[in-house]
């Protein structure tokens, strides 16, 4: 299959390209930009006139529930959700039931994805077995299986000891330890960000030094053991300047926080909105705003979906007994569109965070469109409104905080190695 | 959607369609509700306690968490007003395997239920309760969690304002376990929308949520200093499992620093009252002798609350 994409505006942000352009694809490989080959004949020409062409998009979390909780989302519709929002390569971490701690695990989740011919699903190992905080996993076994990192999702490792332990190992093989800093006993009960609207709403909370000291330990750990760590979903100010603090002093960690992030604050939730009931909380304005000053100029280094379907009956009973959690594949892209339009972000750095820098995270050679790069991508209109609702949201996962808002950004095609792997519906 | 969106108790005329915080209700609802329960009152003190503005109305009393003073109260208040009323006690162990709060809302309504009194240990749940329901039926929170109490702090308003006639003029103080006290913020958002210009609250830095200034209060962690020149001294009571935690040291120390002593309320005016939600643990937050006291109205409080029950049902069922 040969693929003509033609006058697009090309975003390439790793090879810095952002100009009208036209883009040739044959045998699942970007073969040419700009001048076409000599004797390319298209079997397919996508006309990408007002519209931009760009990488596909690379996501660091997204839950796709297999294995165990098919009842909430199967492979089959978050892959298609992925793909309706320009993603074609996504991380997936372990807190699946069985976790993914043993390589057939792992090897039959890439097997069942593959199948599906959507996006490439690269699997987050657990760090210990049954994400319970006291063996380590076979590491190396998992990562000869395909796991790309290894971390305890959700899940913390109350134990400083298997952490160090943890670590060490995985350095010892050079493989990434991904950890979301939330100290479990500080953040016991909680649900809710430390700060007025918890105190208004009479929701148990979570203090911001349940974050911090957790990230501390990270990063004194990190440092004496030399493990490459990526850190998960910050979501307060005072761990972002840790983090400027601890980069300045040459600490080898890359980080992301979540979309919703970006957006929303405690005051989102409003009288008791389940939606907004996330991990790690929303926090207050001035963290939300310090989330979005430190993506835009690189301490954090890419901004992901953290998709998690939860079904409605998980989420129609009180805020503090709701499944935490929002459906974010579809809303990845059209949302970073909004941060870049709001703080006026060129988009070509804005899209860097869901690409390329997103790519280098995961330690993928994906989110560029180099000359004889798999043809991973995303045509989207930049100007589309769409709302957000279970009508219009593939995933299976129709709770978002986002409901009923009206976004700006469609995806209209996504292309996987070459193949048309989303096209929306005229 | 009938109701306010900005203010989901309110109809779209701007009447109270359910109860579930004073948060955002204007002061002329707060007023309303006052009022109406001073006629009330005198209803309960009639041979024939009765009157039939409910009558042929069926009220649930739906418990999710244990209470007998105010279910109680609620289940007087309805029958004076004619109601037919059914108390139902949910065993919160055994939904969690079943039927979920709203399975049991959905049965109930099918009976021709018209207003559901909401008792439930989490924040929130009357609110949620409320947005499923259908047009015609009403919510009334009973206490959800740390959140609301709406009627425990509208029946304190009316032992204030029968006791000190002006909100304006007060200086009120709110002591002990705010954290967790549905009943503090209740009292907080009421006292704030009826123009009281000082509200202090006293508790030990554990016991006082992060950011309570926001409500409109001021912080106070020494109790004599807190109570200087206070008008009302609203007691809050300590649940024992407080003082099972890290949260608290013992109850004798906490006794010690936060409980309602004779000296301690001599630092108040002399014609301060003495307020508390019940059931009280004398010797903890509260001496007997204050409790028994001259300045103590907490029994009176108890007979302010059936009447103000009965004002908030009938003005919800729309008298």
């Amino acid at each position: 299959m040969k693929i003509h994409i033609k006058n697009g505006r090309l975003i390439d942000p790793k090879n810095q390209i952002d100009t009208i352009s036209d883009l040739f694809i044959a045998a699942g490989k970007i073969v040419a930009v700009g001048q076409k080959p000599e004797g390319f004949h298209a079997n397919r020409v996508i006309d990408a006139s007002q519209k931009i062409v760009c990488p596909g998009l690379v996501d660091l979390s997204a839950r796709l529930r297999e294995p165990g909780f098919e009842y909430i989302a199967t492979l089959e519709s978050e892959m298609d959700a992925a793909t309706a929002g320009g993603i074609t390569s996504l991380a997936c971490p372990p807190d699946t039931d069985p976790p993914l701690d043993e390589p057939g695990l792992v090897e039959m989740l890439k097997y069942r994805a593959r199948n599906r011919h959507k996006a490439r699903v690269y699997p987050i190992g657990a760090l210990t077995a049954g994400l319970k905080g006291v063996q380590l996993t076979e590491m190396a076994e998992l990562r000869d299986a395909g796991c790309v990192a290894f971390s305890q999702a959700n899940v913390a490792l109350q134990d400083n000891q298997v952490l160090f332990y943890a670590m060490q190992y995985a350095a010892t093989f050079n493989i990434p330890v991904w950890l979301q800093a939330q100290d479990a006993s500080l953040a016991r009960n909680g649900v809710a960000h430390d700060g007025a609207v918890a105190t208004r709403l009479g929701l148990p909370a979570i203090p911001v030094c349940a974050e911090t000291t957790a990230l501390a330990v990270i990063l004194i750990l990190a440092k004496a053991t030399g493990a490459r760590v990526h850190l998960c979903r910050l979501s307060s100010f005072e761990a972002i300047e840790m983090v400027r603090v601890a980069r300045r002093e040459g600490a080898r960690i890359t980080c992301d926080v979540a979309i919703h992030h970006l957006h929303l604050s405690e005051m989102d939730i409003g009288y008791f909105d389940p939606n907004c009931h996330l991990i790690p909380p929303l926090r207050a304005q001035r963290d939300r705003d310090a989330l979005r000053k430190a993506l835009a100029d690189h301490t954090v280094d890419a901004v992901c979906s953290d998709h998690c379907p939860v079904d409605d009956d998980a989420k129609q009973i009180p805020f503090s007994e709701a499944e935490p959690g929002a459906t974010g594949l579809e809303l990845l892209l059209p949302l970073t569109l909004k941060w870049a339009e709001e703080d006026e972000i060129p988009l070509s750095r804005a899209l860097s965070r869901v690409t390329s820098d997103a790519a280098h995270i995961l330690g993928i050679d994906a989110g560029h469109l180099s000359v004889g790069a798999e043809a991973d991508v995303c045509v989207f209109d930049p100007e589309r409104y769409w709302t957000v609702g279970p009508k219009t949201l593939m995933s299976q996962g129709k709770n978002t905080p986002f409901s009923g808002y009206e976004l700006k950004g469609r995806v209209l095609y996504t292309l996987v190695g070459g193949q048309i792997a989303h096209e929306l519906p005229q | 959607m009938w109701l306010n969106p900005r203010n989901p108790q309110l109809n779209k005329n701007g009447e109270l369609h359910h109860l579930l915080t004073l948060e955002g209700l204007p002061a002329e609802i707060l007023r309303q509700i006052l009022d109406t329960a001073r006629s009330f009152v005198g209803v309960t003190e009639r041979e024939v306690k009765k009157v039939p503005l409910l009558r042929g109305k069926a009220v649930f009393n739906l418990f999710f968490e244990p209470s007998t003073r105010t279910r109680t109260t609620f289940e007087i208040a309805a029958k004076r007003l004619s109601a037919d009323v059914i108390n139902l006690a949910i065993n919160v162990s055994s939904q969690s395997k079943g039927e979920s709060v709203l399975d049991t809302v959905a049965n109930l309504s099918a009976m021709q239920a018209d207003m559901f009194v909401v008792r439930h240990a989490a924040s929130g749940a009357p609110h949620m309760i409320s947005q499923h329901v259908g047009p015609d039926i009403h919510v009334i929170n009973a206490g959800d969690g740390r959140h609301s109490h709406p009627t425990q702090g509208l029946l304190d308003m009316f032992a204030i304002r029968h006791y000190k006639k002006d909100f304006t003029q007060l200086r009120v103080a709110i002591v002990g376990d705010i954290l967790h006290s549905r009943v503090a913020r209740s009292q907080i958002h009421a006292l704030t929308t009826l123009g009281c210009p000082e509200i202090r609250v006293i508790g030990p830095r554990t016991l006082i949520p992060a950011d309570i200034r926001t409500l409109g209060v001021q912080v106070y962690h020494d109790m004599k200093e807190g109570l200087k020149d206070v008008d009302v001294v609203s007691m809050l009571r300590l649940q024992n499992e407080r003082m099972r935690g890290a949260l608290l040291a013992s109850g004798q120390e906490f006794y010690k620093y936060y409980g309602l002593t004779d000296d301690k309320l001599a630092l108040a005016k002399s014609d301060a009252i003495v307020l508390h939600p019940g059931p009280m643990n004398r010797g903890v937050e509260i001496d007997s002798s204050v409790a028994d006291g001259q300045q103590s109205v907490i029994l009176p409080q108890v007979s302010f609350g059936i009447a103000i029950r009965m004002a908030v049902m009938s003005i919800v069922a729309g008298n």
